[in-house]
């Protein structure tokens, strides 16, 4: 089966979804095989699909979590679930901030904080995704303007963070930050 | 069906959000955060791609999730939770717009024939990308700025299915359109955007994949 280059355009949205028979399958790859134009096309395509659905392209605004958070407490019917909520947050205030201190008296070589200027941060969800760099000292929200060497970011909990050293962003994370 | 298989989420997963959904049903409110929270991001990224503004995605993804807390006793086991929360927040981004729906211009592509077909520029080739260039800002914003300047039919199909991973089937469920249809936007929407980033891709934006200190551009 031969085919020309608008049919393969028509279906190359299918072909990388495997949604094509094997027949217009085998006839779509003799094509590209003698083809440079449609080759390009594919790969482009392909190229597309798989940029686009990286993690990375979904990004929120700063802050978002937490005021989407304060926003479902503020409109949540009952004044006692409210109040359980903050019982919650406070309790997760202080497993983050035990966890922290517990690490401080048991690992005495490791180092309190990797910046001695550094301020702590209070509040913070313990699950949410900050980013870190191997040589930086503070953690940031995905999308921060100032994250240090991103070739060695990675995305961990907050807790973790915390737990290794790194401290608070004082520009993305200025709203955890303790109140002096 | 072999696609969804693919798509279906962990069965502990799954179980343990049927488990919270239940316990939410029965008055355990507080921990409808818990439920939704691994959707947050793609709640905003649906809204944001129906109405391209920040604040009122941001503000259209609380209200539908609000809406889906008060409405969670209609959720029925038969369809994915994410897709349930996908649906709402795009009748409430599409509300929103109906509302405010003065100064939306859609560009010139939105009003061609869709069935037509599409000729795809000869550009050379486009190689494989490394997923890296994607932690330079730059690049995301590039990417963003070409999805932002399709059509909206063809953005709201895109997202669902290329970014947010839902099936062709439920991407024509929560858009209210034909499976036949989805197909057709995407292919259109993969065809523009290969289009429209294909000239950056095949030269500057690769050159630089890496930074020697003290060139970042930040």
């Amino acid at each position: 089966m031969v085919i020309g280059c608008e049919e393969v355009w028509r279906e190359i949205s299918n072909y990388l979804e495997d949604d094509v028979n094997p027949r217009l399958s085998a006839a779509l790859e003799e094509h590209f095989r003698g083809c440079q134009r449609c080759t390009a096309v594919l790969e482009g395509t392909r190229n597309v699909v798989q940029l686009y659905g990286d993690e990375r392209m979904v990004e929120v605004p700063l802050g978002f979590s937490y005021r989407l958070q304060r926003r479902l407490e503020g409109d949540m019917p009952g004044s006692r679930r409210r109040f359980l909520g903050w019982i919650v947050a406070a309790a997760a205030a202080v497993l983050v901030a035990g966890s922290f201190e517990m690490l401080r008296s048991s690992v005495s070589s490791h180092p309190r904080l990797r910046s001695e200027h550094a301020r702590q941060a209070t509040s913070i969800p313990p699950n949410m995704p900050v980013v870190v760099s191997a040589q930086g000292k503070v953690f940031h929200a995905p999308g921060c303007t100032f994250i240090h060497d991103p070739a060695t970011a990675r995305t961990i909990p907050v807790r973790e963070a915390i737990q290794a050293g790194y401290t608070p962003c004082v520009r993305c994370m200025k709203e955890y930050l303790h109140q002096a | 069906m072999p696609e969804e298989a693919i798509l279906r989420e962990d069965p502990t997963e799954e179980s343990r959000e049927g488990m919270l959904i239940r316990r939410i049903q029965n008055g355990e409110h507080e921990l409808f955060y818990e439920l939704i929270r691994p959707y947050e991001r793609r709640v905003f990224a649906a809204a944001f791609a129906i109405l391209r503004n920040e604040a009122d995605a941001e503000d259209t993804a609380q209200e539908a999730l609000l809406k889906a807390f008060k409405h969670l006793r209609q959720f029925r086991a038969e369809s994915r939770f994410s897709t349930w929360l996908i649906q709402i927040t795009v009748n409430e981004a599409r509300m929103r717009r109906r509302k405010e729906h003065a100064a939306i211009v859609e560009p010139i592509d939105d009003h061609q024939d869709e069935e037509g077909n599409y000729t795809p520029r000869d550009f050379a080739d486009w190689r494989e990308v490394p997923l890296e260039t994607l932690e330079r800002k730059e690049v995301r914003q590039k990417l963003a700025e070409a999805l932002a300047s399709l059509g909206e039919k063809y953005r709201e199909v895109f997202v669902l299915r290329d970014m947010q991973h839902l099936s062709i089937e439920e991407t024509a469920k929560a858009l209210g359109i034909s499976s036949a249809s989805v197909k057709t936007r995407l292919l259109r929407a993969r065809l523009m955007l290969r289009d429209l980033l294909a000239p950056g891709f095949g030269g500057s934006w690769t050159s630089k994949v890496s930074y020697a200190k003290g060139t970042k551009p930040w």
